[in-house]
């Protein structure tokens, strides 16, 4: 496959025909549907397209004054006895935890789930200056251990069965197979809460930075997090600057929405307000507080009026589990930790669209992310958006001349009625009825190529009609109907 | 006498299935409209827009829009076409103000077949016969861009010895999406097994749709899975008789 090509990676096709992880990945991303379909039901949430356009506003009105609410942010965290530092990207980000590791003499980090610190590799920046950092997230450790990306940005171990985490224990910590949930998350506790008594530094994300107050907001359900932001001396909140929203006063809305669509659940068991380090007379939490505001990029998406929405996502998952693409391909096979539909927006962004050409692609446009996302991203715009954007700039790169030739034609053809109905008769004539009628399952080979050699390497084939429509049309008009 | 409508069969119907074509002529004349059918029509330029060439789409667009601005109303078999005129016609000529008036005018008088007969002439019992089992695919567009949903369950549950029995996946999408069933045709193609799938855990003999390319995504899978069942567009139900 040329690199400027917007069709089908072949690296697909493995995932298509590994029946097992369709099966984990359909079963999986379907109960999730499943549920968060009676969380949002008109009977149990009456205002829930009321809280979706809501959301959609709070965060248009927070981006559209991001300058602003950063400022508010800071001053609060200050006052509070914190520090907020900006970084421009991930090497910023590591510099700064390897810095600050060294003048505190830290050794180890426990890390809560954070998909920012996944797109910035900090793990592996980190360790590679030898500064060990452990994921205390379940799924995020699995996959530590396993030395693979999150395959969903909530549900990061989705793909994977309880066999499969069996024997990843099995050869990663030496313990006997054991395929019990419950047994392997006592297995992967104990372990744990050695790390946590160790570590002299907690790194969380962030769900929510609330500018009128200075908070840091977690949502969780096994309670990690709660422990990284606590346990440790040290706690360093990593977010994406897009994290922000205006008001304290808002946050109800958004945390209605987010359990809700990431799991059904209608609040997630813990919801931490972080908002400083233990003031005087405080029996925990960290002695010192540091909010890592990141870049990498999200100044210049904010530039952008048009797709400034893609910013709005607060990472709930649903539109993965809604997208049948995804759900076919799983969360491996995008370019990015960030995969699904909001990856296929938000990756070309970040990355340039003349990276991965095809990703805008993988789509058929259903439209079921638009219609699950909380926060009302027009997902299918972005993408019809991003598709003209590659096609622009594979013309100024002077890659993908064919298509454009056909597609040139095309649109002339389409402007001269005549030709296009002659050019249709041809079509016919050459797919004559004759002793076979109905579809066809294949054609000679000298015509099975492109469209139409995809199209037959996965179903039959319409023939075009003898008699269009339009020439059926004449004689009924002629027949004096 | 009903209103005077103009069809736009879309290419599709044109070049491969006139039959859904002319079904909705029949439907359409039986309830009293007066039906025409503009014969420089061709192609709305969906095909160019979802394929990132905005200029060949605009191009297609500007000759729809000067055959059909003269039409009362436009009646369209297919949600996705009705969608690309009244909807995205408004992104393509964003910069155009003069020729995004004239699309928005045309795009208010687009009206997807289902749609015309339920909410606009109101009516539901077209007089059909069909005696079979069928179920319903919502097709995409349709469905979350046009609100289509109760519309044709209500014009099926008025056709004389018709059973309709609803599939569990009903609005999961069937994977046509237009080039994407060729530029990604092997996730296109498990999309649509899962679809067929689903199909057939109902019995139904038929699968109605009021979209013609999702159901050449379906029949095409169908006969390849030499399933046995076919597809018909609502319009041809409606005609039956
Ligand atoms: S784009 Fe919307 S649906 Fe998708 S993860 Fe973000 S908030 Fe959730």
């Amino acid at each position: 496959m040329s690199k400027a090509a917007t069709t089908e990676p072949s690296k697909f096709r493995q995932t298509l025909e590994d029946a097992n992880l369709q099966l984990a990945v359909y079963t999986a991303t379907g109960r999730l549907m499943e549920k968060r379909r009676e969380a949002v039901a008109a009977d149990v949430l009456p205002e829930y397209q009321e809280l979706r356009t809501q959301a959609h506003e709070i965060k248009k009105h927070t981006l559209d004054n991001l300058d602003y609410y950063l400022e508010l942010f800071e001053e609060h965290v200050t006052a509070h006895g914190g520090k907020v530092v900006y970084c421009k990207d991930g090497s910023e980000v590591a510099d700064f935890v390897l810095r600050l590791a060294k003048e505190r003499g830290a050794r180890l980090i426990v890390k809560s789930k954070s998909m920012t610190t996944e797109e910035i590799d900090l793990n592996e920046r980190l360790a590679h200056h030898q500064l060990e950092s452990v994921e205390t997230d379940l799924g995020e450790y699995i996959l530590q251990l396993a030395h693979q990306r999150p395959y969903h940005i909530v549900a990061p171990a989705l793909h994977l069965t309880r066999y499969d985490v069996a024997n990843i224990f099995t050869e990663k910590l030496g313990v006997e197979n054991e395929t019990v949930i419950e047994k392997q998350t006592m297995i992967a506790r104990g372990v744990l809460r050695q790390k946590f008594l160790q570590a002299d530094i907690g790194i969380s994300g962030a769900n929510f930075l609330v500018a009128d107050s200075g908070a840091v907001v977690i949502v969780e359900n096994e309670g990690n997090a709660r422990l990284t932001t606590s346990a440790p001396r040290i706690h360093i909140a990593v977010a994406g600057m897009e994290k922000m929203i205006a008001r304290a006063q808002d946050l109800p809305v958004f945390l209605k929405l987010l359990g809700r669509s990431a799991t059904g659940q209608p609040l997630t068991v813990y919801t931490s307000f972080l908002s400083g380090p233990r003031r005087e007379g405080e029996v925990d939490g960290p002695e010192e507080f540091y909010v890592v505001l990141l870049d990498n990029g999200r100044t210049r998406l904010l530039a952008d009026r048009e797709k400034r929405q893609s910013l709005y996502c607060i990472r709930c998952g649903a539109c993965l589990n809604h997208c049948p693409v995804y759900r076919k391909v799983g969360g491996h096979n995008y370019p990015w930790v960030y995969s699904g539909p909001i990856g296929a927006v938000i990756t070309p962004q970040y990355m340039g669209v003349g990276k991965d050409p095809w990703l805008p692609f993988a789509s058929s446009l259903c439209g079921a992310c638009y219609e699950v996302c909380p926060v009302k991203i027009n997902i299918p715009k972005l993408l019809l958006d991003l598709r003209s954007e590659v096609t622009k700039f594979k013309a100024k790169e002077r890659g993908g001349w064919a298509e454009r030739m056909v597609f040139r034609l095309w649109a002339w053809v389409m402007r001269h009625p005549r030709i296009y109905e002659m050019m249709g008769s041809m079509a016919a004539a050459f797919f004559p009825e004759g002793e076979k009628p109905g579809w066809l399952r294949s054609v000679p080979s000298f015509m099975n190529i492109g469209p139409l050699k995809g199209w037959l390497s996965q179903r039959d084939l319409p023939r075009p009609a003898s008699k269009s429509f339009r020439q059926h049309w004449r004689s009924r008009r002629k027949g004096g109907r | 006498m009903g209103p005077r409508v103009a069809l736009f069969v879309t290419c599709i119907v044109d070049q491969l299935f006139p039959r859904v074509g002319l079904a909705m002529a029949d439907v359409l004349e039986r309830i009293g409209c007066e039906v025409d059918f503009p014969e420089a029509q061709t192609c709305c330029g969906q095909p160019a827009f979802n394929s990132g060439y905005r200029a060949e789409a605009r191009d297609v667009a500007r000759h729809f829009l000067s055959v059909f601005e003269q039409a009362e109303y436009i009646v369209v078999p297919s949600g996705s076409c009705t969608s690309m005129i009244s909807h995205h016609y408004a992104e393509l000529f964003r910069k155009e103000p003069e020729w995004l008036d004239r699309a928005r005018a045309v795009g208010s008088r687009v009206v997807e077949f289902s749609t015309f007969l339920t909410e606009v002439v109101k009516v539901e019992d077209v007089g059909a016969r069909l005696d079979a089992v069928v179920t319903y695919h919502d097709s995409c567009h349709a469905l979350r861009e046009l609100s289509v949903k109760s519309g044709p369950r209500r014009l099926l549950g008025r056709v004389r010895g018709l059973t309709l029995k609803e599939m569990d996946r009903a609005e999961e999408c069937c994977g046509f999406g237009g080039t994407f069933s060729v530029k990604f045709a092997e996730t296109s193609g498990g999309m649509v097994r899962t679809k067929v799938d689903s199909i057939l855990r109902t019995g139904a003999e038929i699968v109605v749709s009021i979209d013609s390319s999702c159901l050449m995504q379906l029949q095409g899978a169908l006969a390849r899975a030499n399933a046995p069942v076919r597809t018909m567009h609502l319009a041809e139900v409606l005609a039956s008789r």
